[in-house]
Order: structure tokens, then C-alpha cells, then sequence
């Protein structure tokens, strides 16, 4: 949203589309937002939102068929990341901008060896031979704490836990020192004393390394601790843009509010939980206007057409037509 | 009081050292008796093919018409054929062309399948559909008839004969391994790969087909043996192995026509080309077995 001059990555009006039955699915539809150099930026929404499709399109991830970016620029050093030729950002992939997945059990190759996997990388973008590759696989193992790294390097990824596979990600991830670090729900299949120290893990690194971070979560006590901005997102768009801390204490959109009146507070006894009525939007089929509407209890008949994303003050954005 | 401890440090090393998928594997395979026995056997026949023809006083190809037809004896085990050639030397001689035949032409059809199918399960889409395609056409083509004619119009050289077997039995390979590769490319250590920029070609071999190899592996010992009965029935035919050469083939037809006078020129080759059969299923089958995770239940 804001045009800033020290963004290390603005993504204009990215739209990928699944086709796919005779249905298009509008995976993402229209997002922007900029990342500024060093800060960490979450980006919040339910599943099904495009919150990976939106990180996955930045790389250039989509499998095509089904999916397919149709529109947008993503600026990353002066570069339309969207035109480049293939081998280029093939090597921009892992070396400047890494990411690191849901799920660490199934993001390792059950086949080669922990420091095998590591050392691809360095080896790929550095052009290291195999003992200095080797030496930097043992030098990131230890970075990400895991104790041992020298013996565990040789082990296969069903040798360590979820945790350890969830470390080993981001020792991959962070080998090449990458500008930018995606992060893709890298907490949510883990239970929660390990999720806070993987937390930690990134945070520390990114101060040590240098890197801008992309937190993708649906997880708002995540966002909370760990991002300067947020963007959620909803059917494809990103609704409401703010500093964490505004977004938190004053929201803007029906949408964020219901997701923050949504997180449980263990201090209070609640005899029912609050839930936003209703369920995401198909997005093959989407709702005339803005696609919360069916589901908010604020809507009112201006809601059948497209709310623009509108300034709420100096860095706060959303597309709603209320007025506070 | 010492005892129940040092227990439970055995017992925790052997969780740290864990077993890696095929150490489970050849721990599954040493338990099946009869692949184990499969193996030995196998071993015991290749090894007397490589060794026995080179140390025997005899050579297939060395003619004495006085003893002719011979039953077997302390001088030749096997007894000897209608040239007087020893049979036992000629089988085993047979044993080296079966067995070159069977691994060569499996070995072929696996560089073929394996890189065919990879290719077409990993691009998927047109290219995919066209590939498997032109798997169909050329399965729908009668195997045997393709195999006649390729003889026929090339020369009959036993590198031929390996070639051309291993182009026709390459079609299953293919669709095996693009079977898998369809489930596994959609994998996320795939998609973990492609986001640290590896290189499509990379990606494939290095990532997705080791992946593969448990049901290629198993495959793969199968088609050794069917490429060797392939072998026998061309060389039958008269289609294979040319003489003085000989095959496990070549010596069956030989001996059939004399089947009521002289057995054994028929029943030896027959017997070892059975047993060597036999051996490469059982083990192949225990392969399966050891590789395939749905049996796992120890």
C-alpha cells in the first residue's frame, strides 16, 4: 500500500488464478503490499484465504496447469520478479528470497541425508565444493541448535523430530544469509513449547542475519509477538493493512474484528466461543461486491458493490465502506 | 542395581542409530527364507557361469563326434549332445548368455522406463498425455510380433537381441515409474526443493526417482526373468542365439528333438533354466515384500 522508497519487495495487484472444471478459482485476487527492508510483516487469514498462493506466487511457485499468475507486479530489487526469465529466478529462489513450509515432516526428502539436502543448496547458489558445503551444513545445524550437528548431519530426516526437522528447514533456508524470508505457517504442525522456540529461533536470526521476514499465520497471538505489520486477508484479498500494534488495538474491517473477538482469553469463562457466522466464500463463485458482506453484521446495501481499500490514517488501511 | 541401567543405555543407542529404510528393508529380506534361499542359489549358479567354463578341460564349442550322445558319467557330468560337446559346459556357457540377456535387457528397459516415465509424470499436462500415448500404441502392438520383425530386419547379434527386448519391456517401467511420480512431485520436500531454485533436471533425478525405487526395484527382478524366458522362446524359435553359441534356449530346442532317446540333453539346460527361474521370483517376490510399506507388520 504505502509507496515507500526503502521496500525491499512491493507486490501490485497480484492475481493467480486454478482452473479447472470449467471454474476459475481466484486463488488471489488483486494483492498488494510492501515489504520494508528488515521488518517482518504478517500476513493473517483462514484457510483458503491465498495466503501461501500469494508467497508462492512471489517465487513463481504455482504448478501450472492448474494455477497460473495472471496478473501483477512483485518489485524486488528493481526487478519485476513476474518477467524475469526462469534461470534467474531460479537462482534468486533459495539464495535471496528462501521460504520455509508448513510442514516440516513431509518438507524433507525421506531419501538423502540431512546434510545432503543442506548442502545442495550451498553448493547451488555458492558454488562451494563438497568438504566447504559440508562445513556450512554443520556450521547451520549448529546456528539453529541442534546439538551434535557434526554426527547428525549424517542422519535421515525420520531420525529427527518435528522440531528438529522444523530447525534443519530454516538452517536451509537461512544458508544462503537471503534477503527475504518466507515463512509459511513454520509453526503450525508443531505443539506449543516447540512453536515458541522456533519463534524465537527466526527472530534471533533475522536480527543476526539481516533478513526482512514474510509471516504467513493464522495464528494471531503469532503475529502479535513477532511482526511489525499485518495484512489479512480474506477470499483473495488483503482487507485490512496496519502496524501490528494499531491492527490489534483498533480495527478496522467487520472481518479483523471477528477474528480478534475469535481468540479464546483464558482469563475469562466463556460459555460459548465467538465464532463469524458462516463459512469463506467459494472462490470459484464469489459473493457480488465485497466478499464479506454475507457474513458481516454490519452490511448495508452500498456492500453490494466493491469496497475500495481506503486510508483510515497515516499507515492503515481497509477496503470496508463502514466509517469507524 | 547395574544391571536394568546398562539395559536401558543399550536400548537408547540403538534409538539414536535408528534404521534407515533399506537396512529395514534387508532385515525383512534376511527373515524370508525363501528369497534368502533364492539369493544363494542365484549366486551359486552366476558364480559357476563366470568360473566353471573357464577352468573345465572341456569348451562348448570343442566337437567329438565319437562321443556322441553320451549319458552322463564321471567325464562329463551332464553327459554330451549330438556333436559330443559336454553339456554341462554348454549349459553353464547357456547360463552366461540367459543371464546377460535377462540383466542387460532389464537394464536397458529401466534406463529407458525409468527416465521415460519420470519425464512424463513430472512435466504432466500435454506432454504427459502424449507421452503416455505413444506408450499405448506401442503396447497395443503385438510384443512378440515387433520382436520377429526387428530380429528379422536387423542383423541377429546377440547385442540385438538385448536391445530389442529391452525396447519392448520398457512400456510397464515407464507407467510404474510415472505412477509414482505423480504422487510424489505434489509432495511439499518437492516443492521445498523448487523453492531453493534446483534445477528441473536435478529435481527429478536427485529428489523424485529415488523415491521410486522400492516398486521399481521389485519391478526390476521380475523382468529379469521374463526377459530370459523371452530369450529362450526367441532362441527356440531359432531367433536368438545363433550356434555354435549356445543358450538355455538354443539347447532346449536342441534337446527336445531327441527328447525319447537322449533326456538329458533336454532336461539339464531345462532343469537349470527352471531353478534359476524359480530363484529370481522368490527373490523377487521377497523383495516386494521387504520394499513395500502396506506389508510392514513387524
Amino acid at each position: 500500500m504505502a509507496k515507500s522508497n526503502s521496500a525491499i519487495l512491493s507486490v501490485r495487484n497480484l492475481q493467480t488464478h486454478f482452473y479447472g472444471d470449467g471454474a476459475v478459482v481466484k486463488a488471489v485476487d488483486g494483492v498488494s503490499f510492501d515489504l520494508k527492508l528488515g521488518e517482518t510483516l504478517g500476513i493473517v487469514g483462514e484457510s483458503g484465504s491465498g495466503k501461501s498462493v500469494t508467497n508462492l506466487s512471489i517465487l513463481r511457485l504455482i504448478p501450472y496447469p492448474p494455477g497460473k499468475i495472471v496478473g501483477g507486479e512483485v518489485i524486488f530489487d528493481n526487478k519485476d520478479l513476474m518477467k524475469i526469465p526462469e534461470n534467474e529466478i531460479r537462482r534468486i529462489r533459495g539464495k535471496r528470497i528462501a521460504m520455509i513450509f508448513q510442514d516440516p515432516m513431509t518438507s524433507l526428502n525421506p531419501f538423502m541425508k540431512i546434510g545432503a539436502q543442506l548442502m545442495e543448496i550451498t553448493q547451488l547458489h555458492e558454488g562451494l565444493n563438497n568438504s566447504q558445503a559440508r562445513k556450512k551444513a554443520i556450521e547451520m545445524l549448529e546456528l539453529v541448535g541442534i546439538a551434535d550437528a557434526s554426527r547428525r548431519i549424517d542422519d535421515y530426516s525420520h531420525q529427527f523430530s518435528g522440531g528438529m526437522r522444523q530447525r534443519v528447514m530454516i538452517a536451509m533456508a537461512l544458508s544462503c544469509k537471503p534477503e527475504l524470508l518466507i515463512a509459511d505457517e513454520p509453526t503450525t504442525a508443531l505443539d506449543v513449547t516447540i512453536q515458541a522456540q522456533i519463534l524465537e529461533l527466526i527472530k534471533g536470526l533475522k536480527e543476526k542475519i539481516g533478513t526482512s521476514v514474510i509471516l504467513i499465520t493464522h495464528d494471531l497471538g503469532i503475529v502479535a509477538g513477532m511482526t511489525d505489520h499485518t495484512g489479512v486477508m480474506y477470499a483473495g484479498k488483503i482487507v485490512e493493512y496496519a502496524p501490528t500494534e494499531e491492527l490489534f488495538s483498533n480495527p478496522h474491517h467487520p472481518y479483523t474484528k471477528g477474528l480478534l473477538k475469535s481468540v479464546p482469553d483464558p482469563l475469562i469463562e466463556q460459555k460459548k466461543l465467538f465464532q463469524i457466522p458462516g463459512l469463506p466464500p467459494d472462490l470459484s463463485n464469489l459473493p457480488k461486491g465485497c466478499p464479506f458482506s454475507p457474513r458481516c453484521s454490519s452490511a448495508t446495501t452500498q456492500c453490494q458493490e466493491f469496497p475500495p481499500i481506503r486510508q483510515i490514517n497515516a499507515e492503515h488501511y481497509s477496503a470496508c465502506w463502514l466509517e469507524n | 542395581m547395574n544391571q536394568p541401567v546398562s539395559a536401558t543405555v543399550v536400548e537408547e543407542k540403538q534409538l539414536v542409530v535408528g534404521t534407515s529404510l533399506w537396512q529395514d528393508a534387508w532385515r525383512r529380506l534376511k527373515k524370508n527364507k525363501l528369497a534368502v534361499f533364492g539369493a544363494i542359489v542365484l549366486i551359486i549358479i552366476v558364480a559357476a557361469s563366470i568360473f566353471v567354463p573357464i577352468f573345465s578341460s572341456y569348451s562348448y564349442d570343442q566337437i567329438n563326434l565319437d562321443k556322441s550322445s553320451e549319458p552322463p558319467s564321471l567325464e562329463h557330468w551332464f553327459g554330451t549332445d549330438q556333436l559330443g560337446r559336454d553339456i554341462l559346459v554348454r549349459s553353464l556357457i547357456g547360463g552366461r548368455i540367459s543371464l546377460m540377456v535377462g540383466v542387460i535387457a532389464t537394464a536397458v528397459s529401466f534406463v529407458i522406463g525409468v527416465t521415460y516415465g519420470a519425464i512424463s509424470g513430472y512435466f504432466g499436462g500435454y506432454i504427459d498425455e502424449l507421452m503416455m500415448r505413444i506408450v499405448d500404441v506401442i503396447y497395443s502392438l503385438p510384443y512378440l510380433f515387433l520382436v520377429i520383425v526387428l530380429l528379422a530386419f536387423f542383423t541377429k547379434s546377440i547385442f540385438m537381441l538385448f536391445f530389442v527386448l529391452g525396447a519392448v519391456s520398457w512400456l510397464t517401467m515407464a507407467r510404474i515409474v510415472r505412477g509414482q511420480v505423480l504422487s510424489i512431485k505434489n509432495q511439499e520436500f518437492i516443492e521445498a526443493a523448487r523453492a531453493v531454485g534446483v534445477e528441473t533436471p536435478m529435481i527429478i533425478f536427485r529428489h523424485v526417482v529415488p523415491n521410486t525405487l522400492g516398486p521399481v526395484i521389485v519391478y526390476t527382478t521380475l523382468t529379469i526373468p521374463s526377459a530370459m524366458l523371452s530369450e529362450a522362446f526367441l532362441s527356440f524359435l531359432g531367433l536368438g542365439v545363433q550356434p555354435p553359441l549356445a543358450s538355455w534356449g538354443t539347447m532346449v530346442n536342441e534337446g527336445v528333438e531327441a527328447i525319447s532317446v537322449y533326456p538329458w540333453q533336454l532336461i539339464f539346460p531345462g532343469l537349470m533354466m527352471a531353478i534359476t527361474l524359480f530363484s529370481l521370483n522368490f527373490l523377487g517376490d521377497g523383495l516386494r515384500d521387504a520394499l513395500d510399506p502396506q506389508m510392514r507388520k513387524d
